[in-house]
This record gives C-alpha cells, sequence and structure tokens, in this order.
C-alpha cells in the first residue's frame, strides 16, 4: 500500500465512524419510539399508533440509506488502493 | 518506523499472516453497521405489530349475556372475580350495599396491572403506580391512569347478576 492511500482511507473510516454514530443515535430514538408506542397502546390509546410506524419506518430508511453510504464509501476507498496499487488490498 | 510499505517490500512474514488491519477495520465497521441497521428493521418490525394488532382488534368486541354470580354469593362490601367479555379480559363485581352491584375491567388502564377493591377507603386501586378509581363510576380519582375503568353493565334477574354489556365514562 503506498503512502499516499492513507488519507483517502483515513477519510472513508472518519466518514464511516459519523455514520455509525449517526445510526446508533436513530437506533436510540426508534427504540424509545417503540417502547413509547406500545406503552400508549397498552393504554388504549390507539391513535398514536399509525404515527409511531410511519416514523419508525422513516428512521429505518434513513438507516439503510446510511448503510449504503457506508457501502459506498468502503468500495471507493477500496477503488482508490487498488487502482494505486495495481493490485487488491485484501492480497 | 514505516506503516505502509509497497507490496514487493513488505516482510516476509505478512505473506503468511496476509491480514490487512485497515481493511479489517473496513470490514468489522461494515458488519457491525449492517448488523445495527437490521436492529433497525426489527423496531420497525416491531412498530407494525403493534399496528397490525391495533387494526384487526378494532370492532370485533361482542358482549354475550352471560351469568356471574347469584346477589346472596357476595356479602356487602365483598368482591366478585369473573371475566368478560371474553376469557382473557378479568373483572371484579363489588357489592356496594344490600342492592347494590357495581363491576369494572380489573385492568388497570395505565398499564393494565389488576386493581383491586380498597374496602376501607371504598375505592378501587391499582398497587403497581397507585391509581385510584372511583367505586361510583370508574373515574379517575388519582395517579397516572389516563381514563376511566370500563363498567360492566349488570342486571339483576330475581337472584342471578348478569352481565350485559360494557361501557366506558366519557371523559370532560
Amino acid at each position: 500500500m503506498e503512502p499516499h492511500d492513507q488519507p483517502t482511507r483515513r477519510r472513508g473510516l472518519t466518514a464511516i465512524d459519523g455514520a455509525l454514530a449517526l445510526i446508533t443515535i436513530l437506533l436510540v430514538v426508534q427504540m424509545w419510539l417503540l417502547t413509547a408506542t406500545l406503552e400508549s397502546y397498552l393504554a388504549g390509546h390507539h391513535e398514536v399508533v399509525l404515527p409511531g410506524a410511519i416514523v419508525s419506518g422513516v428512521l429505518f430508511l434513513i438507516c439503510a440509506g446510511l448503510y449504503l453510504f457506508i457501502r459506498r464509501v468502503d468500495a471507493e476507498a477500496r477503488g482508490s488502493s487498488r487502482n494505486e496499487n495495481g493490485q487488491k488490498p485484501e492480497q | 518506523m514505516k506503516l505502509f510499505r509497497p507490496a514487493g517490500k513488505q516482510p516476509l512474514w505478512k505473506d503468511e499472516f496476509s491480514i490487512n488491519r485497515a481493511d479489517e477495520q473496513y470490514v468489522s465497521r461494515r458488519q457491525f453497521t449492517k448488523f445495527l441497521v437490521l436492529t433497525s428493521l426489527g423496531m420497525f418490525a416491531g412498530n407494525v405489530w403493534i399496528l397490525a394488532r391495533s387494526w384487526f382488534s378494532k370492532g370485533t368486541l361482542v358482549y354475550p349475556e352471560k351469568n356471574i354470580c347469584r346477589a346472596t354469593d357476595v356479602p356487602v362490601g365483598g368482591v366478585w372475580l369473573f371475566r368478560y367479555p371474553t376469557e382473557k379480559d378479568a373483572c371484579i363485581l363489588i357489592r356496594t350495599d344490600e342492592e347494590s352491584f357495581v363491576a369494572y375491567s380489573q385492568k388497570c388502564t395505565h398499564l393494565s396491572c389488576a386493581v383491586y377493591y380498597a374496602r376501607e377507603r371504598n375505592r378501587l386501586e391499582c398497587p403497581c403506580h397507585e391509581g385510584y378509581f372511583s367505586i361510583k363510576d370508574g373515574s379517575v380519582l388519582q395517579g397516572p391512569p389516563p381514563r376511566p375503568l370500563p363498567r360492566v353493565v349488570l342486571e339483576r334477574r330475581e337472584d342471578q347478576i348478569v352481565a350485559v354489556g360494557m361501557t366506558v365514562l366519557q371523559e370532560t
């Protein structure tokens, strides 16, 4: 691996770490939302169930989008190192 | 110390242990992210499950007539536990005086704990979060319950106490 390849990888790892942190925060919000929705449902407040499911779905889509972003960053970082080295970094 | 060398100048032992630390970091983060996203999907599935239960449980309640007990079975100030309208719905009947009977769902409207009759204070009490309900109409006297207790409509047919329906006191 070439030395000038390192910043690209570091940037990639930073982006992945940021997305990972964001996914973690969204997941905590989603856990709270599920708990709150269940408590409200058991208490007979059926009107909160649909908004809860919609918001939970939106949070899941954001998480899935961030995962696709991570995959893309990962692929780009690997692709750049492969071009500069002329071989796969795994080998 | 030079961490990154060209492929041709790597030490010989790296041929045997061909693990690239940076690549491993990428892979472990990606796998962990995939795990988190699957967990997120699980949370969403949970919300959808609650939604489905909420939708399919609407409009299916029927209230059959059901013999609860004989009036002589319950002394004044005594209680009789029964299930109505289905076997999953616990209810409590209280004889308030010689001629009066009241019955309510036994599930607290806060978090579904079982309420009991506190005779010395003449009210229904939930032991979980100290929610108190009036014995007269099931309204909330104190505590976190958001709604009154559903009341079982009773009829007295000679000596028999019969449940014929349920009502909920409307909040103002």
